[in-house]
């Protein structure tokens, strides 16, 4: 069974609990940051940062608001990551997390350029550079705990649990109080799905959420590299044949010219 | 003294010069991260190195391949002259491109985990077993020039070995050879058209197609015959050889026909999904697309189109440039300009970054001079065969 992440911004304070726990458990260090007139902080992730609280000021019908989101990575269903991995570095297990595995790693950094939500990043500062992004906690999770992430909200914005059951949940929630959400599960069918998912107020664009199609972004991919194999044959036929063909009509011409010859000189 | 001048010409000195000054971006990349040398970042991971020496450098090495099919494979015994060269560009091409992911890579010491550790589901993997292969298959192609060099040799020593043996050897294989590269090439050529297909929701629309692999296919074989022309205009200025226009205006003729269906599978592409519009409304990007199909597409098949242009040494080099122009210019936009970087990044090539192409680039005319130097480039196989029998 696949585990997920409900993650609720009506319920969300911004208190960034989360973020504290997150560096906590995967020991990553403190980055220096400029005080940006928000309450973000820091202001973007990068590799010692797997997740960040983003806040967004809007107006929605015609109200004000003032919402919190949290991102980190999705762990989608059909990951673009793990299938654009050249070494097989990164892996979607059955249980939920997409996990990552530096003693394959080579550094080519395709997984950035895949992955639709702009996730995994990389130590740029470093001679010998990894890809760091959020693990699930699929450690904690081996050894039955919940992600340090969960474990460390204080107001049950983040719910772990089955993906199937979160998603029914969701349902209930948004179908318990009319206007308190908007109709929409983000997570349930972006890019074929994600682990994670969210419920929030407002539009998901107007939080900065892609709205992506829900067809996951490996398809066009895996049906070209389907096309390999039939390729490769059918090419390597071709051209035996127009070598074999371009040889034999040579040969008939050649054969020709001196057949000519021939009758010239017994002429 | 004065030949002595001549077996240095200030070219060679320039050359060498910028490949020292790379070197030095290098060693600072291996000593402090890739971060002290570029100004890639997680918004924008893959920049000029792989826009440039990827994209554009497998590209522009098609002529490799098309031109060792054209003359081994379809028989057009009036090319021969040119196969050679083009063989050896293709090779220093694909040299210049692991040399450049050795730069690249993060981890670059791990670069053979690709042969151990598969994602048969990866474009990426196709693309590096492409590039290993097709390497090894090159240089097996070109080495006959090698050791038809060796036998000739000014000193006895490397003169005595037998080097007609290896000769004969690649000879038997020459064919399967032609094709094994006529394959490889197919397949990489297009599978870097393939890695981008895992971008649907960044590349912008005017680009993005399922057809990418098809159109990365027909522009490579449309830039090999015009990478050959372009090389063999320079190599004739600065050797003081005769321009063999027989050829080059032949190679000029197979152009527009090659642009034609790529031009005609670009537009109906974007026809059959209804993005034609986007020619027009997608600014700024629609310009970037005008761009590339105005210098490498529309220009240069009306050019070759016309028997006056094709017959002129002038007319026919200037439009090879303009079809390779506007590869560069179609790479550089799939695989960079437009495709969307995360919010709040920016990006434009740190001078190292470019100092480090540079020095690769000069690397690979270096040699390409070596060998017009001391290896028979054009027509000795010959001379050779019969002294051998």
């Amino acid at each position: 069974m696949s585990k997920g992440v409900l993650y609720d911004a009506t319920k969300c304070i911004g208190c960034r609990a989360c973020q504290v726990a997150c560096k906590q458990w995967n020991e990553l260090p403190a980055v220096a940051t400029t005080n940006t007139g928000t309450y973000e902080n820091p202001p973007k992730m990068d590799a010692y940062t797997f997740t960040r609280i983003h806040f967004t000021e809007t107006e929605y019908n015609g109200k004000f608001r003032w919402v919190f989101n949290k991102l980190q990575c999705m762990h989608c269903e059909h990951p673009a990551c793990v299938e654009a991995c050249i070494v097989g570095a990164l892996e979607k297990r059955s249980d939920g997390p997409v996990t990552y595995d530096d003693s394959k790693c080579i550094g080519c950094r395709y997984c950035q350029v895949a992955c639709p939500f702009g996730i995994p990043n990389f130590e740029w500062d470093k001679p010998i550079p990894w890809i760091r992004k959020c693990t699930f906690c699929a450690d904690r999770q081996g050894a039955g705990l919940k992600p340090a992430c969960v474990t460390a909200c204080p107001t049950g914005a983040l719910k772990f649990g089955e993906r199937d059951d979160l998603i029914a949940e969701a349902r209930e929630r948004i179908a318990a109080v009319p206007g308190r959400y908007v109709d929409h599960i983000y997570g349930e069918k972006e890019v074929g799905g994600t682990s994670w998912l969210y419920l929030s107020p407002v539009p998901f664009e107007q939080l900065g959420f892609a709205s992506h199609s829900s067809e996951p972004v490996t398809v066009n991919a895996a049906r070209a590299m389907g096309a390999v194999p039939p390729v490769l044959l059918g090419v390597a036929a071709v051209m035996t044949g127009i070598y074999w063909l371009t040889k034999r009509r040579q040969k008939i011409s050649q054969t020709e010219d001196s057949d000519k010859e021939k009758t010239g000189v017994t002429k | 003294m004065i030949q002595q001048k001549r077996a240095f010409p200030w070219g060679i000195s320039v050359l060498t010069i910028l490949v020292i000054l790379g070197i030095i971006p290098i060693i600072i990349r291996y000593i402090n991260g890739l971060g002290a040398v570029s100004n890639l970042s997680d918004g924008r991971p893959w920049g000029f190195w792989i826009s440039f020496d990827l994209y554009c450098g497998v590209a522009l090495a098609a002529g490799g391949f098309t031109l060792a099919g054209w003359v081994y494979l379809f028989n057009r015994e009036k090319y021969h002259a040119v196969a050679r060269p083009a063989v050896l560009t293709a090779f220093l091409g694909y040299t210049l491109v692991i040399l450049a992911l050795l730069v690249d890579l993060g981890q670059p010491w791990y670069i053979w985990h690709a042969m151990i550790y598969w994602n048969i589901r990866s474009p990426l993997f196709e693309v590096a077993i492409c590039v290993m292969t097709y390497t090894a298959v090159l240089a097996l192609e070109f080495s006959p020039a090698v050791f038809e060099g060796l036998s000739k040799s000014n000193l006895p020593v490397v003169r005595r070995f037998n080097w007609h043996i290896p000769l004969r050897v690649i000879r038997t294989i020459q064919i399967p050879l032609v094709i094994a590269g006529v394959v490889l090439s197919t397949l990489h050529q297009s599978s870097l058209g393939s890695m981008l297909l895992m971008m649907p929701e960044t590349l912008h629309p005017l680009w993005y197609t399922p057809i990418l692999p098809i159109l990365f296919l027909t522009s490579a074989i449309a830039v090999g015959p015009a990478m050959v022309i372009f090389e063999t205009t320079l190599s004739s200025r600065v050797f003081g050889h005769k321009l063999p226009m027989d050829i080059l205006s032949g190679l000029g003729r197979a152009i527009p026909y090659i642009l034609g269906v790529y031009l005609l599978l670009k537009l109906m592409d974007l026809t059959a999904t209804g993005e034609t519009g986007l020619i027009f409304t997608a600014y700024p990007q629609n310009l970037l697309w005008w761009g590339e199909i105005i210098i490498g597409v529309i220009l240069p098949l009306i050019l070759f189109s016309m028997p006056s242009v094709r017959h002129s040494g002038r007319g026919v080099f200037w439009s090879a440039v303009l079809v390779v122009l506007g590869l560069v210019f179609n790479r550089f936009n799939v695989s960079m300009l437009a495709l969307a970087m995360r919010p709040g990044f920016a990006y434009f090539p740190h001078w190292m970054e470019v100092a480090i192409s540079v020095a690769l680039v000069a690397d690979a005319l270096l040699v390409i001079w070596l060998a017009y130097r001391f290896l028979p480039m054009t027509h000795s196989e010959e001379v050779v065969e019969m002294n051998v029998q």
